[in-house]
């Protein structure tokens, strides 16, 4: 038994307000539950952004496809980390996929996500990139390098005209399948916690959407900001049409999520069930910064405003940019406080609807805000050596002289 | 095998369509005798069931305190596979709830009695639903309903997500931390399969907490469930549960 967890939990029972029933004083789900849903939704809001282009031939976006895919991929790649610390068994996680209970939410995890990493993410990005492969894998300098795009060949060496129509072919099909994917990939984990009868704060059948939208939002604002700062990174000038375009995306994404938490909130108001008194109060107290604040005002509003006044008045290039990308940080922020306050205020009250427990964050154990940082950092190493070796700029060229 | 030609194509589409619409004008009129569904203690012997009476309860907490002994629970203040709620209901209308330990070292005495209207107090323990929300999200299938009716954790299968707990609309289950999976009332099923009845229920002085096989009609359970006007909580989260409860107060979830 963790002594210092227990001294913890000890000196949590003097913070408790109202009633609880005694088992509700540890909460289960911490902040690495806050970050699952979060980098899951970066991956989903990736994905969507890059399909743009393939699938609904907005090709002013194109810029960003390349980089889109690689986000989503070094996400994804680190999505399942912070459910295997939380775990209490973690050498036991191998069950979900072998004895799957098919009635969980959760259970669906393993499949939906082999799915879309394997099946849709890596062929996608795979058949992208095959021509550029071929060509590293013979023009290659350093060796290591030029073995692993040899591998990645997977032998075939064939970059043809005819062969290159028909890698863009699958590739488009592979997006159009891909599309629902990451939307099933997201609005699961929506799920998860929007068919929880016994939470009256999770238990909307809006979740799973409000989830996917704010996952839009949140990957087309991380994608804008890693096109932004490699742009500046590489002393190359911004596509503005291309981030105009993305801008528009992201305001778009923003308002459908907004308003459909707001119905949400009204909806939950205006019925004011047996549930709504404690609701009311953990928005008034516990959440009030995280909420009314952060996500709301901080992370909604003033990114909203922003982005509708690029749309509305003809700014200077200087000027868009700017807003474009404040607004990016400002909605990730609102969107991680999002994930918090649906998660963990989730849990803040009891399910007597009669008191509220608290949350006393750990600094270095397993599920510390140390590991929460880590998990967090992650992502940005993997996505850098995905940029080293598969580098989303050369792109254009390479189209070009090869359909010339 | 030949293909399939127009007309054949047609007159398949046309009986799938007529027997739609044929079960479609039939359904609504027996619709309504569907309602009853037999409890699955017809079926299966011994059902197990547990009722509790209220009425009888007085707060003394030893059925808490027997099965943290029984069950070998740690004895930190927020572990509980059963605690016992104290329910004040004053004149004003306020309403407080205590349930310092789980009722295991007795209360502290309330202030300003004469302006309590009413008290009683509540035993809690897992309702053993029979449609139970936690067995239903259990990603790998370690929490399992028997074949009596006992929702168990197979302890060697928990993988510890912990979705079991957000699930359980009562509050009955908690992390183990010693063991990283999680617990929750067995009803003793080391006892009661060897024809003992539960630690609580052995322990408890006046008789206010009952055990017992459903599917005995002559059984004292039964004929308690038969004889007394009883209800469940939180009847709206459609788990039907096992435990039933006489002399309930709307203030009690």
């Amino acid at each position: 038994m963790n002594d210092s967890y227990l001294e913890t939990l000890r000196a949590a029972l003097a913070q408790v307000s109202g009633f609880i029933y005694p088992n509700e004083l540890e909460l289960q789900w911490s902040i690495l539950i806050v970050l699952y849903p979060y980098i899951t939704g970066l991956v989903a809001g990736a994905f969507i952004l890059a399909s743009l282009e393939r699938v609904f031939n907005v090709k002013s976006v194109k810029p960003t496809y390349r980089l889109s895919l690689l986000v989503a991929l070094a996400f994804l790649l680190i999505a399942p980390l912070p459910l295997q610390v939380h775990l209490g068994h973690p050498e036991r996680a191998f069950e979900i996929f072998m004895t799957p209970n098919t009635s969980s939410a959760m259970a669906m995890f393993g499949f939906v996500y082999i799915w879309y990493l394997m099946v849709v993410l890596l062929v996608e990005i795979w058949l992208d990139y095959r021509r550029e492969i071929v060509l590293w894998s013979k023009s290659e300098t350093f060796w290591p390098k030029r073995l692993f795009y040899k591998l990645l060949t997977f032998g075939v060496d064939n970059i043809s005209p005819r062969s290159l129509e028909i890698d863009e072919k699958i590739g488009r099909a592979l997006t159009v399948i891909g599309l629902p994917s990451a939307v099933l990939l997201h609005g699961y984990v929506g799920f998860i916690f929007g068919s929880i009868k016994a939470n009256p704060w999770w238990s909307t059948p809006l979740m799973p959407i409000i989830f996917l939208f704010s996952a839009m939002a949140s990957g087309i604002a991380g994608v804008l900001l890693f096109y932004m700062f490699l742009c500046w990174l590489r002393d190359e000038p911004i596509d503005m049409p291309c981030i105009d375009t993305v801008a528009k995306f992201f305001l778009t994404a923003l308002i459908v999520a907004f308003s459909l938490e707001m119905l949400e909130t009204l909806q939950t108001a205006y019925e004011a069930e047996e549930h709504f008194d404690i609701i009311a109060l953990l928005v008034e107290g516990k959440l009030y910064f995280s909420m009314i604040f952060v996500q709301i005002l901080m992370g909604s509003l003033t990114p909203m405003f922003l982005l509708g006044l690029a749309q509305l008045f003809d700014l200077p290039e200087k000027v868009r940019k700017v807003f474009y990308g404040a607004s990016a940080v400002l909605s990730l922020v609102g969107i991680f406080a999002m994930r918090w306050n649906v998660v963990v205020g989730g849990q803040f009250f009891s399910k007597s609807l009669r008191g509220f427990t608290t949350y006393k964050m750990e600094f270095a154990g397993r599920e510390g805000l140390l590991s929460a940082i880590v998990l967090a950092i992650l992502p940005l190493f993997v996505l850098a050596g995905l940029l080293y070796l598969l580098p989303p700029w050369g792109e254009r060229a390479g189209k070009e002289s090869a359909t010339s | 095998m030949n293909p399939i030609n127009r007309r054949q194509f047609l007159k398949t589409a046309a009986l799938t369509f007529l027997a739609f619409a044929g079960r479609a004008l039939a359904a609504p009129l027996a619709a309504a005798e569907k309602f009853f569904h037999e409890p699955p203690w017809r079926r299966k012997k011994p059902y197990w069931g547990y009722a509790v009476d209220i009425t009888k309860c007085i707060g003394c907490g030893r059925c808490a305190d027997a099965c943290k002994t029984e069950n070998e629970i740690p004895r930190e203040p927020f572990y509980f596979r059963t605690w016992v709620e104290r329910y004040i209901l004053r004149r004003s209308g306020e309403v407080a709830v205590d349930s310092p330990n789980g009722g295991i070292d007795g209360y502290p005495p309330p202030r300003d009695p004469e302006s309590i209207a009413q008290s009683f107090f509540v035993p809690k323990l897992c309702n053993h639903c029979e449609h139970s929300p936690c067995e239903q999200v259990c990603p790998v299938g370690a929490t399992f309903k028997t074949e009596d009716g006992v929702v168990l954790v197979d302890r060697k299968y928990c993988i510890g997500c912990r979705y079991c707990i957000q699930a359980c609309p009562y509050g009955c289950r908690y992390f183990h931390p010693t063991l990283q999976v999680a617990d929750k009332c067995t009803l003793c099923y080391h006892r009661i399969k060897n024809g003992k009845r539960p630690a609580c229920v052995e322990n408890c002085p006046t008789g206010a907490r009952m055990f017992g096989d459903l599917s005995d009609p002559e059984g004292a359970l039964t004929k308690f469930r038969e004889s007394e006007r009883t209800q469940v909580l939180k009847p709206h989260m459609g788990t039907e549960p096992k435990l039933v409860y006489k002399g309930l107060d709307k203030e009690v979830r």
